[in-house]
């Protein structure tokens, strides 16, 4: 099947002049973010409850994925972010959807004291 | 330049919305049957709904010269009943002959539910039936990849049991980068979605004609009453433009595409019928 690729017009640095302060925002938009969960208080006294909610530990994933070098990156962070399983569930648990799947593994929450005792 | 909206809600946009519509360019929308916000409580809400999509949105549109299309069904996400989906499928028939109807849609899964494929079958065959042009929703966010597989693969085994529906008249809708590929593989025709933050961005939609190419692809604003922007279409123009596109590539996704598959099923117009 013949596809025509209108490949960018733009060049590399045309690309980074073009987006690079849109994404500069972006990316403080992440870090402030996280910053903003760890800050808030836990609903339950325990201080590391909630930091391994499944949406934040698919992010953290994805944000592993920005730096592994490898291309297609929006690809593979939506598969990442989606459900793997194959067959129809049962019956729909409600209309919406959360944005991440809440099967996920990995993306494990590291504070500072985690750091310290791996160097 | 002209363009145009091959998916927009306008029973949930303001007439304002058609003006300014209007003023970028749009010449034809075509506005798929949905989930309004609310659960219908009964078929005489569909019925009353699609008097609507063939009756009072046509006109409203030729106010603006907009010619104005349809799609009829009930939507995945009111689709959990599936008795109460079968007698709103039943009433459908009595509104195909409508002169702005152009096939059932969007039809598809939202959960990726067993009673959500059962419609989704459902309104499979009606279309084989007729004989009609289908419009396709995928599910949103982390259930896009397996419903978007799913509905492919229900769509392959109809086909092979002799259905008569043909991916060259089926579009499915709202694909990413996760989708896309797979859909255009598959012989269908492939739908993007520009929405703030939930589908594409006019930016990513450009990277993926950029990455998949421009063939049996087009680009809507799925305006409705969420976060949504009716003039995403000229935008998405407008940054292909910036980045130095050719004017017949901007033309071709956003304008000849979409009347390429639309005029299959006879009905498309990119002219107000001043008979209507
Ligand atoms: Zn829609």
């Amino acid at each position: 099947m013949s596809t025509t690729k209108p490949s960018s017009p733009l060049d590399r640095s045309a690309v980074i002049d073009r987006y690079f302060m849109e994404h500069r925002a972006k990316i403080i938009d992440v870090a402030a973010f996280l910053d903003r969960v760890e800050r808030a208080a836990s609903a339950t006294g325990d201080p590391l409850a909630g930091l391994d909610d499944f949406r934040l530990r698919s992010l953290r994933a994805a944000i592993e994925v920005l730096l592994d070098g490898q291309s297609e990156r929006a690809r593979r962070i939506l598969e990442l972010l989606s459900d793997p399983g194959e067959a129809a569930i049962e019956r729909a648990p409600m209309k919406g959807a959360t944005g991440a799947w809440d099967g996920f593994e990995g993306g494990e929450h590291r504070s500072e004291a985690d750091r310290e005792a791996s160097p | 330049m002209n363009y145009i909206d091959p998916h927009v809600h306008m029973v949930s946009r303001t007439t304002d919305d058609y003006e300014r519509m209007a003023l970028a360019g749009c010449v034809a929308i075509t506005e798929p049957a949905f989930w309004a916000g609310f659960d219908r409580s009964s078929p005489q809400g569909f019925f009353d709904y699609f008097s609507v999509l063939t009756d009072t949105e046509p006109k409203r549109a030729a106010q603006y010269g907009i010619a104005h299309h349809t799609w009829l069904c009930i939507n995945p996400k009111e689709a959990e009943d599936p008795g109460f989906a079968r007698e709103v499928i039943d009433i459908i028939p009595e509104f195909l002959d409508r002169p702005n109807v152009l096939g059932i849609g969007e039809i598809g899964l939202n959960k990726n539910s067993r009673n959500e494929l059962e419609i989704l079958e459902a309104h499979l065959e009606l279309a084989a039936q007729r004989d009609l042009m289908v419009l396709v929703h995928t599910p949103h966010l982390e259930d896009k990849l397996k419903g978007t597989r799913m509905i492919m693969r229900t769509i392959a085994a109809a086909i092979r049991n002799q259905s008569r529906l043909d991916p060259g008249r089926i579009l499915i809708d709202h694909v990413e980068e996760h989708t896309v590929r797979e859909v255009l593989d598959g012989g269908f025709w492939a739908g993007m979605t520009l929405y703030p933050d939930t589908k594409c961005t006019p930016q990513r939609a450009a990277d993926i004609f950029e990455m998949h190419g421009t063939e049996r692809i087009w680009i809507n604003s799925a305006g409705d009453w969420g976060p949504s922007d009716p003039l995403a279409v000229p935008k998405c123009r407008e940054e292909m433009r910036r980045r130095g596109h050719l004017a017949e590539t901007i033309r071709k996704v956003s304008f000849e595409n979409p009347r390429e598959f639309l005029s299959q099923s006879g009905r498309f117009r990119t002219e107000v019928q001043p008979t209507r």
